[in-house]
C-alpha cells in the first residue's frame, strides 16, 4: 500500500516539475528542473524492477543531456522572450485534456491485466534476441557524434579564414606600414 | 475498484505525456521545443518498462527502452546543435521568425 503513496508522489512532483520547465522564461532553470524529472523517472523505473535503464536514464537523462543543454545555452545565451503560443492555449488545453482521457481509457485495462509468467533476463533479450538493436544503437552513437562534429566545426572553419584573410591583408601592406607597426607594438 | 501501483504508474504518465503534449502546442521556442521532447520520451520509456512488467516480460520492456533512451539523446544532440547554427545565422530562437514555408 506505501507503494502506492510513493508512486503517486513521484508521479505528481515528476508532472509538477515538468510543467515548471515548460512555462519557465529564462532556459536554464527549465534545464533544471528537466534533470529533475528525470531523476524522479529513474526513481520510478528503479522501483519498478528495471534496474539497468534506471541507470542509463540517470546518467544519460539527467547527466549528459542536461550538460549538453548547458553547453548550448552557454554557447547561445539566454534567450528570455516568451511570444504567444501557437494555438490558443484554452484550445491546446482541451486538445490535450481529450487525448488524455483516451490514452487512460485505451491504457488501463492492460495495465489492469495480471502479469504472466517466463521471466526473462536483460542481458538475454539485449545480446541474443534483439542484437540488432545494439548494433544500430552503436550506429546511432557514432552518427550522433559525427553529425555534432560536422555542425559545430563551422566556428573553427570560420576563424581560419579571418586568420587566414588578416595574414592576406598584412602582406598586402606597404613594407613602411609594417615596419611602423612593428615599432608600435 | 481496487487501484495497484501499476496505475497509479501508468496515471504518472498520462501526466507527463499532457504536459508534454501541451508545451509542444504551445511553445515556440527551438530549444524549449527540445526539452518538450524530452519529456514527452521520459513519458515513454516509463510506459515501456511499465508494459514489460504488465506482460510479465520486464527483459524486452527494458532493452526497447534502452534503445529509445540512446535514440532520444541523439535527436537531443543533433536538435541541439541546429538550434546553435539557427541562432548563429537567423539571431533567433523564434519559430514563427524562422519558418521559411509560408503560402
Amino acid at each position: 500500500m506505501i507503494e502506492i503513496f510513493y508512486y503517486l508522489f513521484l508521479s505528481l512532483v515528476a508532472a509538477f516539475c515538468a510543467y515548471r520547465a515548460m512555462i519557465s522564461k529564462h532556459l536554464l532553470p527549465s534545464t533544471l528542473y528537466l534533470a529533475c524529472v528525470s531523476a524522479l523517472a529513474s526513481v520510478t523505473l528503479y522501483m519498478l524492477g528495471a534496474y539497468e535503464v534506471a541507470v542509463i536514464e540517470l546518467s544519460v537523462g539527467a547527466g549528459l543531456v542536461t550538460v549538453l543543454l548547458v553547453y548550448a545555452l552557454s554557447v547561445i545565451g539566454e534567450d528570455t522572450f516568451d511570444p504567444t503560443s501557437i494555438i490558443p492555449k484554452p484550445l491546446a488545453f482541451l486538445l490535450v485534456a481529450v487525448l488524455a482521457i483516451m490514452v487512460a481509457w485505451m491504457a488501463y485495462p492492460l495495465a489492469s491485466q495480471p502479469a504472466a509468467n517466463g521471466e526473462v533476463l536483460l542481458a538475454d533479450v539485449l545480446w541474443k534476441h534483439r542484437a540488432l538493436d545494439v548494433w544500430v544503437q552503436v550506429a546511432l552513437i557514432f552518427s550522433g557524434v559525427m553529425g555534432v562534429l560536422g555542425l559545430l566545426s563551422e566556428k573553427v572553419q570560420k576563424q581560419e579564414v579571418q586568420k587566414h584573410e588578416t595574414q592576406t591583408t598584412s602582406e598586402n601592406e606597404p613594407i613602411a606600414i609594417q615596419i611602423e607597426q612593428e615599432i608600435h607594438i | 475498484m481496487t487501484l495497484n501501483s501499476l496505475d497509479v504508474v501508468l496515471f504518472g504518465v498520462i501526466l507527463l505525456l499532457a504536459v508534454g503534449f501541451y508545451g509542444l502546442l504551445i511553445t515556440r521556442n527551438l530549444i524549449k521545443i527540445v526539452l518538450v521532447l524530452q519529456i514527452l520520451v521520459k513519458a515513454v520509456v516509463i510506459a515501456l518498462v511499465l508494459a514489460g512488467k504488465a506482460s510479465g516480460n520486464l527483459g524486452l520492456g527494458q532493452s526497447i527502452a534502452a534503445t529509445v533512451i540512446v535514440a532520444d539523446t541523439i535527436v537531443a544532440v543533433v536538435a541541439l546543435a541546429l538550434a546553435v547554427q539557427v541562432r548563429r545565422r537567423a539571431g533567433t530562437l523564434d519559430l514563427a521568425k524562422i519558418s521559411t514555408l509560408r503560402g
